[in-house]
C-alpha cells in the first residue's frame, strides 16, 4: 500500500476542475497549468525513487484486496512512461502558451489538457482492465474536444472521422471484456494472468486476445492507421505534439502489457499476428512520409513508421528487444513531440505547409534548422544521439531470434525516416528562396523556444546518458519478460 | 435464454454495422448507439442469466444475479451516453458550418 501512486493522477484532475472557473483569466490558467505539471513530476520522481528501491508499489483503492477492489500498480515501465508523459506535456503546455490563441485559452484549453493528461496517466498505471477502458475514454473524450476546438470547417470534418473511429473501438474493447468476464470471470489484470495461465490459452482466449489486439491497434494506429494522418493535421501544433508523443503510444503501452501480462502463452499464434501487422505498418508508412509533399503528411506517416517499430519490439519478446523497446519508446514520445513542435515552428515561419513553396529558411532561421537536423539524425538513430540505443537492442534481439525479414523491414524503415526528414530539411532549408514573396521575420515568444530547446536537450541527454536510463529500463523489461514479479506484487500482500 | 439474447445481440450488431456504413451522419450515430446497446446486452448476457434474486441484500434471498457486469453496464452507459451527446452536437455544428450531412462529401484536403 502506498498512497502516493494516485498522485500523478489526482494532481491533473483537480488542477482541471480547478482551471474551469478560472476558464477567462488567461494568465491565472497559464501559471497553475505549469505549477500542476511541475508538481507532477516532483511526484514521479518520488514514485521512482521508491520503485527503484523496493521493487513494485501497489495501491488498492479504499483498501479492498483485489482482485475485489481497483488496484493501481506502478511498476518500472508505467513509471517511466508516466514521467515521459509528463515532460512531453511541460514541453507542449510551454509551446502552447503563446501559439494556441487567447480564443481557445478563454474556451478550457488547459482543462481538457490537464484532462487529457489524468487519462493518459490513469492508463499507464491502472492494474484492471475496466478501469483502464474508463482511462481511455477520458482520454478520448478530452482529444475529441481538443481536436475540434477552434471549429473550422476542416476541424469539424474529420473529428466526425476520428470520433467514429475511437466510438467503434471502444464498443469492441467493452465487448472484448464482456467475453473476457464470461470466459475467466475476472478483470484485474494480475488475477487475469494467474486465470488464463491455469486455463490455457485455447481457442476461446487466443480469440479475445486478437479482438484486444484489434482495439489496441485501432488505438495505436498499428497497421489499422487509415484516421492517423487525416485528424492528426486539423488541430494547432501544440495538440498535435501531445497526440502525437501520447495518444498512440498508451495504445502501444496497453498492447505490451496485455501480451506480455496476460496473452503469453501461444506467442507462435498471436506474436506472428503481430509481426506482420508490424511489417504492414513500417512499409505502408514508409510509403505515405515518401509519397507525399506535405509537411504535416510526412511527419504524421513517421509516426506510423515508429509505432510499427515498436511493435516489431513487442513481436520479438525477448528480454533484449523487450529492453530496446522500452528504451525506444521513451525516446520516440520525447522525439516526436518535439518533431511537430519543430514541424510547426516551420510551417508558420514559411507560411505554408508545402515543401514544394518552401525555401531559404537557414538564412532567416538558422537554430530552427540546426534543431530540426539534430532531432531528424536522433529519430534515425545516429550513435550520440537517443533513438539509438533502443534500435540497436531491438534490432540484436530480432536477429538472436532469427526474424530476419522483420528485423531487415525494421532497419529499413530507418532509412526511409532518414530520407522522408532529410527531404524536409533540404526542401525547407536549404534550397533557394520561395516562389512565394519572403514572409517578415516571425519571432516567437521565448517560452516555444525554451520548450524546443529544452525538449532537444533531453533528446541529446537520453543518447549521452543511456547507461544511466538503462538501468531503470532494464528494471521495467524485467516486469516484462516475468509475469510472476507483477502477479506476486499486487496478489500477495 | 442466453442463445436468444445472443441472436438479438447479434442482430443489433448487424443493424449497426450497416447504419455505420452508411452516408447520412444521423444515420452513423444511430448506427453507434445500436452498437452501444450491443455492447451492453452482451456484457449482461456473457456474465450468465442465472435466475437469482436482484442484487440487494434486502431480498434475503438464496443466489443472487451477479452484480458485477451491471456495476460495468452502468458505467459504460453513461459514458456511451456522454459521447453520444457530443457526437450528436458535433454532427450538428458540422451540418451548419458545411452545409451537408452526407459523409461522401466530407472529402477532401481544402479549408474552403
Amino acid at each position: 500500500m502506498n498512497n502516493l501512486i494516485v498522485l500523478p493522477l489526482l494532481i491533473p484532475l483537480i488542477t482541471a476542475v480547478i482551471l474551469i472557473f478560472l476558464s477567462k483569466r488567461v494568465k491565472a490558467q497559464r501559471w497553475i497549468s505549469l505549477i500542476s505539471i511541475l508538481l507532477n513530476g516532483g511526484s514521479v520522481v518520488l514514485i521512482m525513487n521508491q520503485v527503484q528501491e523496493k521493487g513494485i508499489q501497489t495501491l488498492y483503492m479504499s483498501g479492498w484486496l483485489p482482485p475485489y477492489g481497483i488496484v493501481f500498480v506502478a511498476d518500472m515501465f508505467a513509471v517511466l512512461l508516466v514521467m515521459t508523459t509528463v515532460i512531453v506535456a511541460a514541453g507542449c503546455l510551454l509551446y502552447s502558451f503563446r501559439t494556441i490563441g487567447e480564443e481557445r485559452e478563454k474556451y478550457y484549453f488547459y482543462p481538457f489538457f490537464q484532462f487529457l493528461l489524468a487519462g493518459v496517466i490513469g492508463s499507464f498505471l491502472t492494474g484492471d482492465l475496466f478501469n483502464l477502458f474508463v482511462c481511455f475514454e477520458v482520454m478520448l473524450i478530452s482529444s475529441y474536444a481538443l481536436i475540434v476546438l477552434g471549429g473550422t470547417k476542416r476541424q469539424l470534418r474529420e473529428t466526425l472521422k476520428y470520433m467514429l473511429i475511437n466510438i467503434i473501438s471502444s464498443a469492441l474493447f467493452v465487448a472484448s471484456m464482456a467475453y473476457l468476464y464470461g470466459v475467466v470471470g475476472t478483470l484485474n489484470m494480475a488475477h487475469l494472468s494467474v486465470r488464463v495461465a491455469e486455463a490455457g490459452q485455447g481457442g476461446l482466449l487466443s480469440v479475445i486476445a486478437i479482438m484486444l489486439l484489434v482495439v489496441f491497434s485501432l488505438k495505436a494506429g498499428l497497421f489499422l492507421f487509415f484516421w492517423l494522418p487525416g485528424s492528426y493535421r486539423v488541430p494547432p501544433t501544440a495538440v498535435i505534439a501531445l497526440f502525437g508523443a501520447l495518444l498512440t503510444k498508451v495504445g502501444l503501452y496497453a498492447m505490451i502489457r496485455t501480451f506480455t501480462l496476460i496473452f503469453y502463452h501461444d506467442q507462435g499464434f498471436t506474436h506472428n499476428i503481430i509481426a506482420w501487422m508490424a511489417i504492414a505498418t513500417m512499409v505502408l508508412g514508409g510509403i505515405g512520409a515518401v509519397a507525399y509533399k506535405d509537411l504535416y503528411r510526412i511527419l504524421n506517416y513517421n509516426v506510423v513508421i515508429s509505432v510499427g517499430f515498436i511493435a516489431f519490439g513487442l513481436a520479438v519478446a525477448t528480454k533484449d528487444s523487450l529492453d530496446g523497446t522500452v528504451l525506444y519508446l521513451i525516446h520516440d514520445m520525447i522525439a516526436k513531440a518535439l518533431m511537430f513542435i519543430l514541424g510547426g515552428m516551420i510551417i508558420s515561419a514559411a507560411g505554408t505547409s508545402k515543401l514544394g513553396e518552401m525555401g531559404g529558411l537557414i538564412k532567416r532561421y538558422p537554430l530552427l534548422g540546426w534543431m530540426f537536423f539534430i532531432l531528424a539524425l536522433a529519430l534515425v538513430g545516429i550513435p550520440p544521439l537517443s533513438g539509438f540505443p533502443g534500435k540497436v537492442l531491438m534490432v540484436r534481439g530480432g536477429l538472436a531470434e532469427g526474424e530476419y525479414l522483420l528485423t531487415a523491414i525494421a532497419v529499413a524503415s530507418s532509412l526511409i525516416v532518414l530520407y522522408s526528414l532529410m527531404r524536409v530539411f533540404i526542401g525547407a532549408f536549404w534550397r533557394e528562396d520561395p516562389l512565394l514573396p519572403v514572409q517578415e521575420k516571425k519571432k516567437w515568444h521565448s517560452s516555444a523556444y525554451v520548450s524546443a530547446i529544452g525538449l532537444l536537450v533531453l533528446v541529446i541527454g537520453l543518447g549521452v546518458g543511456s547507461e544511466w536510463i538503462y538501468s531503470f529500463a532494464g528494471q521495467a523489461a524485467e516486469v516484462l519478460t516475468d509475469p510472476s514479479i507483477y502477479i506476486e506484487a499486487v496478489l500477495k500482500e | 435464454m442466453e442463445l436468444y439474447m445472443s441472436i438479438a445481440i447479434g442482430v443489433l450488431f448487424a443493424v449497426g454495422v450497416y447504419l455505420i456504413l452508411s452516408k447520412s451522419i444521423l444515420r452513423i450515430i444511430l448506427g453507434t448507439s445500436l452498437i452501444s446497446h450491443g455492447v451492453h446486452l452482451l456484457l449482461l448476457t456473457t456474465a450468465k442469466l442465472k435466475t437469482g434474486a436482484a442484487p440487494l441484500l434486502g431480498e434475503q434471498a438464496e443466489t443472487y444475479v451477479d452484480p458485477l457486469p451491471q456495476a460495468l453496464i452502468l458505467t459504460s452507459i453513461v459514458i456511451s451516453f456522454g459521447v453520444t451527446s457530443f457526437f450528436f452536437v458535433l454532427a450538428y455544428k458540422a451540418y451548419q458550418r458545411l452545409g451537408t450531412d452526407d459523409m461522401e462529401e466530407l472529402r477532401g484536403e481544402e479549408d474552403e
